[in-house]
């Protein structure tokens, strides 16, 4: 529950409206706890005496009181609405600044299940918590703690007695709170899991129904579901004891000071009077006590809900530069004894790269070629930085890429993924994320390059909505439209991963003949995978055993590398005969 | 012409509810707890009389015991005392049966939703799943069961309490004072007039709160399954922006909920006021003309308050409702979506297997969306069992919509698809996933190991099996290299994985699976030439013995092909053998040399 502490960051800037509710729920109670005393007049005097003309002014005073306790329940919640929903949007807002902030080396760690119910269903859990939980156990608090002061006013011996379980109880309830947090974050846990499993089963609704594997994925679901619902009992169990103690003990305290009571009332040591007095003060706190038994859960819940969300917040996000870019020079783009792993890699399994050594000539284009699972991938996504190299540099036109804030290095590099991905927006949005600036004229050739022309049939042409809640595209129109926004705006530096793998023969063709112009003014590296793609560029490299192990012309590499002609070879074997 | 799938339910747009379909889905998840909702509320009643009994028993001993005690006679005060105690103990024992028994009601109801709008989710046609986005799916199954289950873990216990504390309360005051107490009950009807009002106005709150959520939750899933594009173009300003305004218009709907909810409890309390204060004017007025006790006023008035007391839970209670038939509209909606591709109300067996696939006719096969687009003409096509045939053509010529009507990924418009004379869509769903298997462009990979990624072509293959497979497709070195070998999990979505490592699992999965008839589209694009021809050398192996369609993008897949169909426009305007349409001076003969040059 220490961690709710955390929460104050966020609670900080409304806490206004937090005193607010605090004292409007403190005065509605008080309210509350008058209006038996008016009526209790009003009954004993102008009733009793039958005296119409001095009711009239109780009856005001009644119906006031009555007014002002519903216009301050009203205002209780009315203080807390906006701020409460914006300090949940705030959250959630950070959540996802940060999620956008942190390298993909820990998206790579973290299903996205797990995030997104930490986006939805724990915020949820925390503003409710704000709402009611931590107003209450204010108010409720210093509610018993004057009922208990007055009790121990009318006597004490009976206050005493009344108050005992109080030791016993907090014991109890610091139990309860060890076993039900585990059993809350638990509980979060797996929803988490189950919204991965929803996530995965519904992004691979093709392969499960093509393999007619649904079933198969609603049973792992149901398991999942049903372990959850486990937990959900065991909460409930946990409650159910923790309510039971709840109500118990006071209620025992209770009867055996009725008892004391009474015989003292019988020794004539206590008033009957004070004795119904500290009876009723004692059942009017029955309510504040009995509810520590739901503001504990609720607490412990967002107790686990903070912390699953401040692991994400706290994060570490590295620096976003390491020492210094200096100077551009013309010098293109250079890998320097780069070595990488992946940072949860296990120990004693060799480097994926070890030791890249290439450098590609300003304007020069560069395939790299390599066995399948070579890290060729991995090496292209070194340049933007999308993962850290574990040692070496990698500089372009000689300024350090570590040295460079990341969205400098980035609005430098641009890049075309293997697995192209279109986000929910227009096709110009998509293509134009990579030059924000870039006029339509550069969209236009942009998209002439990637042969895109099918944008023009669109309904919307450039406008349409494509993407999750747009249309979706065939393979190779995706991998056109992500090629189109790798050459917009003729970026310097360019990293095509295989762009052209969906594509068939004859557009394929058409593309590297337009892209042959594009890549004259960038410095590029083409990750290839057969000599058509090859022939884009100017030079190969061949990655092998995590080294670039040589770099020549496509006619030298197969006169003199034997790995580069078992690489390419396949295509003169593979025509048809 | 660009083939495109059919347009995407954007926006607020949602798939219609029909009417009565919440309620009825409400009621058939609680039906199967009948009972057990029964003895909750039997629980809760003997509960409410023994906790109700303490005050009464506190004036007992008041009045009697203490007295009694004067008198030297301890008997009555120990058995009010031990009374007292005995009802302390009861009401716990039930209270804690009753949370322990509602917990087990609301979390079954609660798996049995989960389940079952997961089992529709499958089983609806990837047409819905191409219109309908994964995050809104997510958000059903998600946020809004969460909304069902407030109302389940907040509302059933106070639902029961209202109810009863308001009938015990109600039918003492008519017994106290018929007057006073047909006045009091009065106080129902403006009461139920607030309730009224607060639901109307604060159901379209939740609604656009519930489109919100699931608005909030898209823009997120797609963010985080895109972040390496997202870091690349440097798009999370743009992102932030967007995200932002989902988020805000969710917290909008959050806060007009909550002050609905201000203005309910600030109302109804002060109409609740009101009427005590009326009662008591009246009251005095009736004390004066003699008609009333005191002692009949003072009670009455006593038990009013309590009377109103729940209108906090019940406004608790209301809130919970209002947020759980939002969320149930949308999931019955969901629910209420038949399948496109239904399952055979009366499936039949596919005759026993040759061992030499099956033959697939497609006759007279038309296809068009629901708009009236049309992708594929009419065509009659003969697949004899046991071939190989090649489609190739453009983008956007056809070739896809033709595999996913063999797969029975969609149903034709027109005309009938057989598997050996039996109709596609008399096959059971497990007989037609045996007769035909589709390797589909993405190769996606579900979290878990390689082994079981593979397994997915069969889930009961045993180890040696699944190694086999991934031999012969040549992908057991790569995944021996893997730091766990087979035991290797892929992570998230395969992020170590390379895509031509992918591609090999999925061929992997197909080979295991062993179906008849085997769809393979465009599926060696990301592969290098070793692992390329690799798989091409496997699929001789692989394809024998079964009928195979395979989209080709690749000429050199078609080598191995023994018919090639050229499509254009949704037509198949070129049919032959491979030899004999190179040979010839068609569209594929130009695509062929064009594809000869590349290779230069």
């Amino acid at each position: 529950m220490r961690s709710l502490l955390r929460l104050r960051t966020y609670a900080y800037p409304i806490r206004w409206y937090l005193a607010g509710a605090v004292l409007a729920a403190l005065l509605a109670s008080g309210a509350v706890l008058v209006t038996p005393l008016v009526l209790g007049r009003i009954v004993d005097g102008p009733i009793a005496h039958r005296d119409t003309g001095a009711l009239w002014p109780l009856i005001g005073l009644l119906l006031t009181l009555g007014l002002a306790e519903a216009g301050l329940f009203g205002l209780r919640r009315i203080l807390v609405a906006r701020p409460l929903s914006r300090v949940e949007a705030a959250m959630r807002g950070d959540l996802y600044a940060k999620l956008q902030r942190l390298p993909v080396a820990f998206h790579d760690r973290w299903a996205s299940g797990q995030l997104l119910s930490r986006a939805t269903s724990d915020m949820y859990t925390l503003r409710l918590f704000l709402a009611f939980g931590f107003i209450f156990l204010i108010v409720n608090s210093l509610t018993f703690a004057v009922g208990s002061a007055v009790m121990l006013v009318l006597d004490w011996r009976l206050g005493l007695i009344v108050l005992a379980p109080t030791v016993p109880l907090m014991l109890f309830c610091t139990r309860f709170e060890g076993k039900y947090s585990l059993a809350a974050r638990t509980a979060q846990d797996q929803n988490g899991d189950l919204a991965t499993v929803l996530e995965e089963s519904v992004l691979g609704i093709r392969i499960l129904k093509s393999f007619g594997r649904h079933r198969t994925m609603a049973r792992q679901f149901a398991q999942r579901a049903d372990r959850l619902r486990d937990t959900e009992l065991r909460k409930t169990r946990l409650l159910a004891d923790l309510w039971a103690v709840i109500v118990l003990l006071p209620e025992l305290a209770l009867g055996s000071s009725l008892a004391v009571g009474a015989v003292l009332v019988a020794h004539d040591e206590l008033s009957t009077g004070t004795l119904v007095a500290f009876l009723s003060t004692a059942l009017a706190l029955r309510w504040p006590v009995e509810s520590m038994g739901w503001l504990l859960a609720y607490s412990n819940e967002a107790g686990t809900a903070t912390d699953r969300l401040f692991e994400v917040l706290d994060a570490p996000e590295p620096a976003s530069t390491h020492g210094t870019a200096g100077p551009a020079t013309g010098d293109g783009i250079r890998f320097s004894d780069v070595r990488f792993r992946y940072p949860d890699a296990p120990d004693g399994s060799p480097d994926l790269l070890r030791g890249v050594d290439l450098h590609i000539r300003r304007g020069e284009t560069m395939a790299l070629v390599g066995a399948t699972g070579s890290g060729k991938t991995t090496l292209t996504a070194l340049l933007p930085r999308l993962y850290e190299a574990t040692a070496g540099t990698i500089t372009v036109d000689g300024r350090d890429v570590a040295g460079l804030e990341p969205a400098e290095l980035r609005s430098l590099v641009a890049v075309a993924f293997e697995d192209p991905t279109l986000f929910s927006a227009t096709v110009r949005e998509n293509v134009l994320m990579g030059a924000p600036d870039a006029t339509d004229a550069a969209l236009e050739k942009a998209l002439a390059v990637a042969q895109a022309d099918f944008v023009a049939d669109l309904p919307d042409g450039v406008d349409t909505e494509v993407g999750e809640q747009g249309l979706s595209l065939s393979g190779g129109q995706r991998q056109r439209l992500a090629l189109a926004r790798a050459v917009v705006g003729n970026p310097p530096f360019l990293v095509l991963d295989d762009p052209l793998s969906a594509l068939d023969v004859r557009t394929e063709a058409l593309v590297e003949a337009a892209l042959r112009e594009v890549l004259a003014d960038s410095t590029a590296l083409v990750v290839a995978h057969r000599p058509s793609t090859v022939l884009l560029a100017d030079r190969v490299a061949v990655l092998a055993d995590g080294r670039i192990l040589d770099v020549g012309t496509h006619p030298e590499l197969l006169a003199r590398c034997p790995e580069y002609r078992a690489l390419m070879s396949g295509a003169l074997e593979g025509s048809v005969a | 012409m660009a083939v495109l799938e059919a347009p995407a339910l954007t926006g607020d747009e949602e798939i219609p509810v029909p009417p009565g379909a919440p309620a009825r889905l409400l009621r058939s998840l609680l039906g199967p707890q009948r009972r057990r909702v029964v003895l909750a509320a039997v629980l809760i009643l003997v509960q409410q009389a023994a906790l109700q009994s303490g005050p009464l028993l506190v004036a007992y001993a008041i009045d009697q015991g203490i007295p009694a005690l004067r008198r030297h006679d301890s008997g009555p005060l120990v058995a009010i005392i031990a009374g007292y105690l005995g009802c302390a103990l009861l009401s716990t024992v039930l209270q804690r049966a009753f949370i322990r028994l509602t917990g087990l009601i609301n979390q079954d109801i609660l798996l049995e939703l989960r389940t079952r709008i997961f089992r529709h989710a499958q089983a609806l046609g990837l047409d819905f799943h191409e219109r309908y986005t994964s995050g809104r799916i997510i958000s059903r199954a998600t946020s809004d069961v969460d909304a069902l289950r407030e109302l389940l873990n907040e509302g059933l216990q106070e639902l029961l309490s209202v109810a009863i504390s308001v009938c015990y309360i109600g039918v003492l005051l008519l017994v106290m004072d018929w007057r006073l107490g047909l006045l009091a009950l009065a106080s129902v009807v403006p009461m139920w007039l607030l309730v009224r009002m607060f639901r109307r106005r604060s159901a379209r709150v939740y609604r656009t709160g519930r489109t919100a959520v699931a608005s909030v939750i898209v823009r997120f899933t797609e963010t985080m399954n895109g972040i390496r594009p997202v870091q690349a173009f440097r798009r999370e300003e743009a992102n932030l922006a967007a995200f932002t305004e989902s988020n805000q218009a969710y917290t909008r709907s959050n806060a007009g909920g909550l002050l609905e909810m201000a203005r309910y409890v600030g109302s109804s309390r002060a109409t609740a006021n009101l009427w005590i204060t009326a009662v008591v004017l009246v009251g005095a007025y009736l004390v004066t003309d003699r008609s009333l006790e005191i002692g009949v006023l003072t009670g009455f008035v006593l038990y009013l308050r309590r009377l109103y007391d729940p209108i906090d839970q019940l406004a608790m209670f209301l809130n919970s409702y209002q947020a759980a038939v939002a969320a149930l509209e949308k999931i019955s909606g969901l629910l209420a979506h038949e399948p496109s591709v239904a399952p055979p109300a009366t499936p039949r067996q596919l005759p026993p297997g040759t061992g030499k696939g099956r033959a697939v006719v497609f006759e007279r096969v038309s296809f068009g969306y629901r708009d009236g687009t049309e992708v594929l003409p009419v065509f009659d096509l003969t697949l004899a069992s046991g071939s190989t045939t090649a489609v190739v053509g453009a983008t956007g010529a056809g070739k896809s919509t033709l595999a996913k009507l063999l797969a029975r990924f969609y149903d034709p418009s027109g005309g009938r698809i057989t598997l050996d004379g039996v109709d596609l869509r008399d096959l059971a769903t497990e007989e037609l996933r045996r007769g035909v298997v589709m390797v589909t462009q993405e190769s996606f990979l579900f979290s878990g190991t390689v082994a079981e990624n593979i397994a997915i072509g069969r889930p009961d293959a045993t180890r040696a099996e699944i190694e086999r497979a991934a031999r012969e497709i040549g992908a057991h070195d790569f995944i021996t290299a893997l730091p766990d070998g087979y035991d290797t999990d892929v992570r998230k979505r395969g992020g170590r994985i390379s895509a031509g490592q992918r591609q090999l699992v999925a061929f992997a999965r197909a080979l295991l699976a062993d179906p008849a008839v085997l769809i393979l589209d465009e599926a060696t694009s990301s592969l290098d030439i070793p692992g390329e021809q690799a798989v091409q050398h496997a699929m001789r192996t692989v394809l024998a013995g079964r009928t195979a369609v395979i989209i080709a993008h690749r000429l050199s897949t078609v080598e191995i092909a023994d018919r090639v169909l050229v499509m254009d426009h949704g037509e198949i305007v070129e049919d032959g053998t491979p030899a004999a349409l190179i040979a010839g001076t068609g569209r594929f003969a130009t695509l062929h040399s064009a594809w000869r040059e590349s290779l230069v």
